[in-house]
């Protein structure tokens, strides 16, 4: 067991030669990856900082674990509720507004449930209509950010999609980019953030159906983990990340980054932008 | 009667004290009532038999008359079902160290003949230091020099065999056991072991060797132990055995009238 | 569906490119498998030889126990070795989760009953060869299990390699505790539930080809090697 243990110390220090360096593990969510807005953002925080970031990419409820647990330094995810709780618990010293952009409400082009073009607060009636219809429905199904704003949806529109799980209503329990894929393989509707879809390269035969409502509304904060709750947290360099993030340089960074010549988020902390 | 606890080693080294020519360590080997039952049988009964002296001693008899349960419970591998056995005071499992064993079919290790050899030393605890030399001065009395590189199992039959006996005999034991050592090869590979058994004879060690072939028992034994059916017939000295055999089993056998 | 045979393309550009970031990637998955296959060999061979060896109450639980543990899924190791490493959990002060030593550890849980259980199976048919000689010889424990070690180890390789493949293969378990870290944590296997997940299928399904390549270069190596090896040790 000693011999296994040192085994395992040694190759933490070959292997982790990168640990030394200053870097701090952020919790994100897949659609900031799979958007490609974090290779186009960190190299330039590096650069400015020499601190590294670590991104692990997961749905937003693992990710809130995973900061619970204290196995990263800052969140940043796109769920302001259950951000909000964070902070609230004790485990998040504080919400920070970066950016937002929107979800969008996606499906296969002859849209059998006749949902094109509805939105202007009227993205529960697109839910309605793909209930009504039993069309098949590709939910993310996996406690994410997405999930929970789906879910959310549903409620609102006074829909319980789950007495219908297994039927139309086809949970994947995976990332947004695998739940896509389900859609398109199976003809589905489906609700995404908009820059994982632009981003998307497999969308076969689905269509962007419904945009524009405000009820769509996708906003990304970022928390530094409490130091107070584990003294492990790299609080300075994940200060210093979000101080960034919501520098003006970062902000215009944000606003400029595009997917296929379209804006993927919207910076939500210039100076002079209020709520 | 010796201390049934002391090992090989120390008698030797009290042996040597004395000044005098040193006896065999492990003689007399003096074996009484042995019995060894297999489940449902015998395989030996009521065995007793003494050997004094580092002649060579065979074990005669035909095929199933108990030869090799005997050879391998003198030798500590198996446990007697009755009687004992004292090597010159020592338990067989005490004794064993002082003895090898060469089996019917040659057990080589995956290795070089060399490695075979070597790996016998080390697991004999010989010093580092003296492996080299016991390795080549056992496969020069062997004739074997020429395929000391060469993966042991790839040999011939009769080569392998002869691996087999230079690898017990670098063990330098007092006592080489030889289980039918020439019963899957032909005359001619035969005839090689049996040089290498007179030789290792010829240094002093006591030799005990099982066959059914009745020539080689005449070819290799100063005396002969006749087993048939688990029971030890006759112990005679080998020119009196082959000359007229006091039982009838074994003037049978010796005609060559006993199945086996 | 043309994905196949761009797939092909995109392997072919992925290897003739020699892209820094793939280059990472397959040193990354190489070295975190092999560590972890060396590991599991260090604690296997020696494992399953004892287990084949020495008579001990338990023994035959013990061997039903690695033969089952052969099928572990690497989800469940996946959880098992995060809630170990989490700050949260017991060994949290180490700081390893999301590192590569992390995954290794995972790969090396997931593949020591491989390696553990096919040594077993190999020294104990080949003890039933050796055993006579090795006691007529007085070998001691320590002395049989490094004989039978190292007579079959050509054998012993096909049961070391087959660890490897599990390990360099799978993907669940180093997703979960190595957090698929761009230039720190990202394997091949991660990669491509990734790409996958990105929905670029064709890119996907080329570093699937190369991970095939890499993986049958590795074992297509030590077999000929070992081929050779054995053929002439008999």
């Amino acid at each position: 067991m000693r011999l296994f243990l040192s085994l395992i110390m040694g190759l933490a220090l070959t292997l982790d030669a990168s640990a030394a360096e200053d870097s701090i593990v952020v919790a994100s969510t897949t659609s900031t990856e799979n958007s490609g807005l974090f290779d186009y953002l960190l190299p330039r925080f590096t650069e400015d900082t020499g601190i590294q970031v670590k991104v692990v990419a997961v749905g937003t409820g693992q990710a809130i674990r995973l900061a619970e647990n204290g196995d990263a330094d800052v969140l940043f995810v796109h769920h302001p509720e259950s951000e909000k709780k964070f902070v609230i618990q004790g485990f998040g010293v504080e919400r920070h507004r970066v950016m937002h952009n929107d979800f969008i409400i996606v499906g296969p082009a002859n849209d059998p449930a006749k949902i094109r073009g509805r939105g202007q607060g009227r993205a529960g009636e697109a839910l309605v209509a793909i209930a009504r219809a039993g069309a098949p429905f590709a939910s993310r199904g996996d406690d994410s950010g997405t999930h929970k704003k789906e879910l959310g949806l549903w409620k609102a529109a006074g829909v319980d999609p789950t007495v219908a799980s297994g039927t139309w209503y086809r949970e994947t329990g995976s990332g947004m980019g695998a739940t896509l894929n389900v859609a398109s393989g199976m003809e589905a509707y489906a609700l995404t953030d908009r820059a994982t879809w632009l981003k998307f390269g497999n969308k076969g035969n689905l269509e962007l159906l419904v945009e524009g409502d405000p009820d769509l509304f996708n906003p990304y904060g970022v928390i530094l983990v409490n130091p107070k709750r584990y003294d492990h947290v790299k609080a300075e360099a994940g200060q210093a990340f979000i101080d960034w993030l919501v520098s003006e340089k970062a902000q215009t960074l944000i606003a400029g980054y595009r997917i296929e010549g379209q804006p993927a988020f919207f910076p939500d902390a210039l100076p002079g932008l209020k709520d | 009667m010796r201390q049934a606890g002391a090992t090989v080693e120390s008698l030797r080294r009290r042996e040597r004290g004395d000044g005098t020519r040193p006896p065999h360590p492990l003689l007399p080997l003096t074996v009484r009532g042995l019995g060894f039952w297999a489940g449902e049988r015998w395989i030996l009964k009521d065995v007793s038999f003494h050997l004094p002296d580092a002649t060579r001693t065979v074990i005669l008899g035909p095929n199933g008359a108990g030869k090799s349960v005997l050879l391998r419970l003198c030798h500590g591998l198996l446990r007697p079902g009755t009687g004992t056995i004292s090597w010159g005071g020592l338990t067989p499992q005490n004794a064993a160290s002082g003895q090898a064993l060469v089996a019917q079919r040659p057990v080589l290790l995956r290795r070089s003949v060399k490695g075979n050899i070597l790996h016998a030393l080390k697991v004999r605890h010989l010093p580092r230091a003296q492996r080299a030399e016991r390795v080549r001065a056992t496969l020069a009395l062997a004739g074997l020099e020429h395929l000391k590189d060469r993966p042991a199992r790839t040999l011939s039959g009769g080569e392998q065999q002869r691996v087999t006996l230079a690898r017990a005999w670098a063990l330098r034991p007092n006592v080489l056991m030889l289980d039918e050592p020439t019963s899957s090869l032909d005359p001619g590979a035969t005839r090689g072991v049996e040089e290498l058994i007179r030789a290792v004879d010829a240094a002093g060690t006591k030799i005990i060797m099982t066959t059914h072939d009745i020539s080689q028992g005449r070819r290799l034994a100063n005396d002969v132990l006749f087993l048939h059916q688990g029971r030890l017939i006759e112990h005679a000295p080998a020119g009196e055995f082959f000359a007229a055999p006091s039982a009838p089993a074994a003037a049978q056998f010796i005609r060559g009238e006993l199945p086996f | 569906m043309n994905d196949f045979s761009d797939a092909f393309w995109a392997a072919l550009r992925l290897l003739a490119d020699l892209d820094p970031d793939l280059l990472e990637i397959v040193a990354l998955s190489l070295s975190v498998s092999l560590s972890a296959t060396g590991i599991a060999a260090l604690i296997g061979l020696p494992l399953g030889a004892a287990v084949a060896l020495i008579r001990f109450p338990g023994r035959r639980a013990i061997t039903i126990f690695l033969n089952a543990m052969m099928g572990l899924p690497p989800v469940v190791v996946g959880l098992v070795v995060y809630m170990m490493l989490s700050r949260a959990g017991p060994l949290g002060e180490l700081g390893l989760l999301f590192t590569p030593t992390a995954m290794v550890i995972a790969q090396c849980i997931l593949i020591t009953p491989i390696v553990a259980a096919l040594t077993r199976q190999t020294v104990s048919d080949l003890n039933e060869e050796y055993e006579e000689h090795l006691r007529s010889l007085g070998a001691d424990t320590t002395q049989r299990i490094a004989t039978l070690l190292w007579d079959g180890r050509f054998r012993l390789l096909t049961a070391v390699l087959a660890g490897f493949g599990r390990a360099v293969a799978e993907v669940g378990a180093v997703l979960i505790v190595g957090g698929n870290i761009q230039h720190s944590t990202r394997v091949m296997t991660t990669t491509i539930a990734l790409e996958t997940s990105k929905g670029n299928l064709a890119f996907a399904l080329g570093l699937g080809l190369v991970l095939v390549t890499v993986a049958a270069s590795v074992n297509a190596t030590v077999t000929v090697i070992t081929d050779a090896a054995s053929r002439r040790y008999g």
